[in-house]
């Protein structure tokens, strides 16, 4: 969970601000007021130098929970236009993130830095160690020429007085494809020809520098029109609001939603696919397969990896089969699914049943708005109960124990997780796909791109353990998956 | 002596602003204090609704003593200080 304190409570208090000044009388002036109103004249800065700059700061956090981009501001446009525009707005984009440059300026550029603790030592174990001559001795201590410096950190382990640090840029290092940079000027950017969403530099960055684009403002729009409105709600949202998830349901409702659906219930079907589809694929000599209902991990196929694609299951997301029900259900309506993640938004944009995505933290915001008080409300059942296995989907394993479930013959599968994409475990699935062999044998290959799966997605409200907890009480109570 | 009452807000406003990780403390008190402390998880105080709004969520009531933006380290602190460690 990008659980960075402070910064992410801003964000909430900001998009609650935005709901706050949605359901007023007047939008656009409680939007623009909102800067002065969370730092009013007078009061105690508590993180920047001056009252002016949190609330440049603030306004900017409000332009990304608006759902434009940060970078393309050029300060002149009031906060009060752009909830306009975001009031005209008809389409959405598909760039979900953006970075609140602002922010950038209190972070170091990422490079590798001898600091006063160099001794000046005689034997320079780190010169000794450096391939590219980058450190010499420059008044009896070591110095690093950063034009040489490959970062490769040699020295930093050679240093015996751990003299030699590296300093890293946390979005960077987070990001397991290289999408996030900082730039010569010291802005971190955002390459979206190579971002896979999976949100891991909105969760790292401890300035909070790193927003999603918010589509509250599009969603209740839809929910103030003539339309239904229904939200289709991942399995990973149990226990990431007080109350069961039958109060949940009955809380959205009274947000002004007129259904709530169980995406367990598309996992129910993802996951008897899936199991006819590795019995299929085995049967025809594939030595594994990987599951497919990850979106940060479908968009790394797409975008870095896809040379796994032939061993990448083609059976589709819970999201996609949980839309087809709902669309078929109600014919004529809006879809929101309410996502633990950045990287659900993408593969909502692409799905032509889905017409927004909210995550969790956007929903709180939306009950705290509306001053909605989940433990005091009755239970609403939902139509079709879940799987036991399907309600697992949300946490690293249920997936391929899911799969295993549905078999009729749990001999014959043999799955492992990789719980997390991230710079090693994608060099692990390229070794697979070029070897089309698993380590250990295994032939069924869950992937998460979240480490702890959806439940460490970027927009939970709750910690990891707490969250399985509720998961697993929850799914206890359902029954087992049926065998194919 | 009387136990110290610890109440965890479960309102919405309190977990959806980070309460919920709040939730650790019905592990680590009971270990921490045995039945010297009692930890209970509460309907919504109300504080939210008082002049600091969410912007100081989540709240604890610690006997009598209101703990805002509380997390596991500043609930602990208030509770040890209340105990004399």
């Amino acid at each position: 969970m990008g659980n960075l304190g402070q910064a992410i409570h801003i964000k909430k208090e900001i998009l609650i601000r935005i709901i706050k000044a949605f359901l007023s009388n007047d939008f656009e002036e409680q939007a623009r007021l909102i800067p002065y109103v969370m730092r009013p004249k007078g009061m105690e800065v508590p993180y920047r130098c001056c009252v002016y700059k949190e609330r440049a700061i603030i306004k900017d956090r409000t332009i990304a929970g608006l759902g434009f981009p940060i970078e393309e501001d050029d300060e002149t446009i009031s906060l009060a236009k752009y909830a306009r525009q975001a009031l005209e707005r008809e389409e959405i984009s598909d760039k979900n993130l953006t970075v609140l440059q602002a922010a950038c300026k209190g972070c170091a550029t990422n490079r590798i830095y001898v600091t006063d603790l160099c001794q000046g030592c005689v034997a320079r174990p780190c010169i000794n160690s450096c391939k590219f001559g980058a450190i010499s001795i420059v008044n009896g201590k070591s110095v690093i020429d950063d034009s040489k410096c490959k970062k490769c950190k040699m020295c930093v382990n050679a240093c015996p007085y751990n003299a030699i640090v590296k300093v890293t840029v946390p979005c960077e290092d987070s990001c397991p494809v290289g999408a996030i940079k900082k730039d010569e000027t010291g802005f971190a950017s955002i390459d979206y020809d190579k971002c896979i969403n999976c949100g891991k530099c909105t969760a790292a960055c401890p300035f909070g520098a790193v927003h999603e684009r918010s589509q509250i403002v599009d969603i209740l729009k839809a929910l103030k029109s003539d339309k239904k409105v229904v939200a289709l709600v991942a399995p990973s949202i149990v226990g990431q609001f007080p109350g069961t998830i039958y109060q949940l349901k009955t809380a959205i409702i009274k947000a002004g939603f007129d259904d709530v659906f169980e995406v367990a219930q598309g996992a129910d079907v993802t996951a008897t696919n899936e199991a006819k589809e590795f019995i299929e694929r085995i049967e025809q000599g594939q030595e594994f397969m990987t599951t497919s209902c990850c979106a940060g991990y479908n968009q790394l196929i797409k975008k870095h990896l896809s040379e796994i694609e032939p061993f990448v299951s083609d059976t589709k997301t819970p999201m996609y089969y949980t839309a087809e029900i709902a669309k078929k259900h109600y014919p004529d309506v809006k879809i929101v699914f309410v996502s633990p993640c950045v990287a659900k938004r993408a593969e909502g944009y692409e799905n032509e049943n889905i017409d927004f995505v909210m995550n969790y933290e956007e929903l709180g915001a939306l009950f705290v708005a509306k001053k909605i008080q989940i433990t005091e409300l009755e239970e609403t059942p939902f139509v079709t109960e879940s799987s036991k296995q399907a309600r697992i989907f949300g946490y690293s394993g249920g997936v391929a124990e899911s799969v295993t479930m549905a078999l009729p013959d749990e001999d014959m599968v043999k799955p492992c997780v990789i719980n997390g994409l991230n710079k090693d475990s994608i060099k692990t699935l390229k070794k697979y796909a070029a070897t089309g062999k698993c380590e250990g044998g295994c032939n069924l290959i869950e992937v998460m791109c979240c480490e702890g799966g959806c439940i460490g997605g970027n927009a939970t409200l709750n910690t990891q353990r707490t969250a399985k907890k509720a998961i697993d009480a929850f799914a206890d109570n359902s029954e087992d998956i049926p065998k194919i | 002596m009387e136990k110290i009452s610890v109440k965890v807000c479960l309102g919405t406003t309190c977990f959806v602003m980070g309460g919920s990780n709040l939730q650790e403390l019905n592990d680590i008190i009971p270990r921490k204090y045995g039945d010297k402390v009692e930890v209970t998880g509460s309907n919504c105080l109300g504080l939210c609704s008082i002049n600091w709004e969410y912007s100081k969520a989540p709240y604890v009531k610690v006997d009598d003593e209101v703990v805002h933006e509380a997390t596991v380290e500043k609930v602990l602190s208030v509770i040890d200080k209340k105990l004399g460690i």
